[in-house]
């Protein structure tokens, strides 16, 4: 089940978490990893790709996090501002792994009309057993790792973990039409993809052939 | 879109629409454009397959469970951060996660 930080209001709760965290309570420092920890690592792992480096990233960013709870002021909710410590601490984790390759632009410096829709196969209908096979989760995780990193991370908040577009756009520190921008191609790319593995899907169970895999 | 099947006519309209389905299944459309889209899609096939398997693609991911956090990986975590005595006997509601 998704949970949802959708709600911007940071609640009587989360503020006497972080009235603790600031007075230094160990319990209260606890108390946030407890929260956060697990979403933290999912994107972590869909950032990095690796569970090593994902590890690596969970645990950087509760650090920085202990750090700088001082100068935390509350104009986001505790788990975005987490979420940003986390995208911050993946991408500089990314850019020495591959500074010669990564840019942070280079996802959006696509041809014009590469996200127009070219797959027509309507496979809303399609029985849930071929939706929710194991196999069709696993082309859901590879359509996911083959977006570019920029345009991944915002369809992670926003559609996986539940946050607002304002407070995607504040976790990433973009405005609001460039998270609208990256998550339309994202989630244009996602649709592609899965309408293609399932027509493949749909012919294969017909015909008793082996799906094609994607190239 | 492209390669209408059932009838012919001004792709431009869908290349100009397309733009504004993220938002239109978002349900954040002013309602002038959400009537553009829905008079379109009566008259477009592909459109309409468009915006329902880009509907039911966001639902999957939605939906689909989130892995819990590794045991060990938690151990680790709480170790790195000087917080051993408050790991809990049981991890997190994997629901939360």
């Amino acid at each position: 089940m998704v949970f949802s930080m959708s709600t911007t209001a940071i609640t009587n709760d989360e503020q006497d978490l972080i009235r603790r965290l600031q007075a230094g309570d160990q319990a209260a420092y606890a108390e946030m990893v407890e929260r956060y920890a697990g979403r933290i690592y999912n994107l972590a792992l869909r950032l990095m790709g690796d569970e090593a480096a994902a590890e690596d990233v969970l645990q950087e960013t509760f650090l920085s996090a202990f750090r700088a709870i001082d100068r935390f002021e509350g104009r986001s909710q505790l788990g975005t501002w987490l979420y940003r410590i986390a995208n911050n601490t993946a991408l500089m984790q990314l850019r020495k792994k591959e500074p010669a390759t990564f840019s942070l632009d280079s996802p959006l410096e696509t041809e014009e009309g590469d996200e127009i829709p070219r797959q027509f196969f309507d496979f809303c209908c399609l029985p849930e057993r071929d939706l929710l096979s194991d196999e069709a989760r696993a082309e859901m995780r590879a359509a996911i790792d083959a977006l570019p990193e920029s345009l991944r991370v915002v369809f992670v908040l926003r559609d996986i973990e539940g946050l607002s577009t304002r407070e995607t756009a504040d976790a990433l520190g973009l405005s609001v039409p460039a998270v609208k921008t990256r998550l339309m191609r994202a989630r244009l790319a996602l649709r592609e993809r899965l309408s293609a593995y399932f027509a493949r899907s749909a012919i294969s169970s017909e015909t008793g052939e082996p799906i094609t895999p994607t190239t | 879109m492209t390669e209408h099947t059932q009838h012919d006519h001004d792709r431009s309209e869908c290349r100009r629409l397309l733009s504004s389905l993220s938002d239109y299944v978002d349900g954040e459309l002013d309602d002038a454009l959400c009537r553009a889209i829905e008079a379109h899609m009566a008259e477009c096939e592909n459109c309409r397959i468009v915006v329902n398997t880009l509907t039911r693609t966001i639902e999957l991911y939605h939906t689909a469970p989130a892995p819990d956090l590794p045991q060990d990986v938690r151990v680790r975590l709480y170790k790195t951060l000087k917080l051993e005595d408050f790991i809990a006997s049981e991890p997190p509601d994997a629901t939360e996660g």
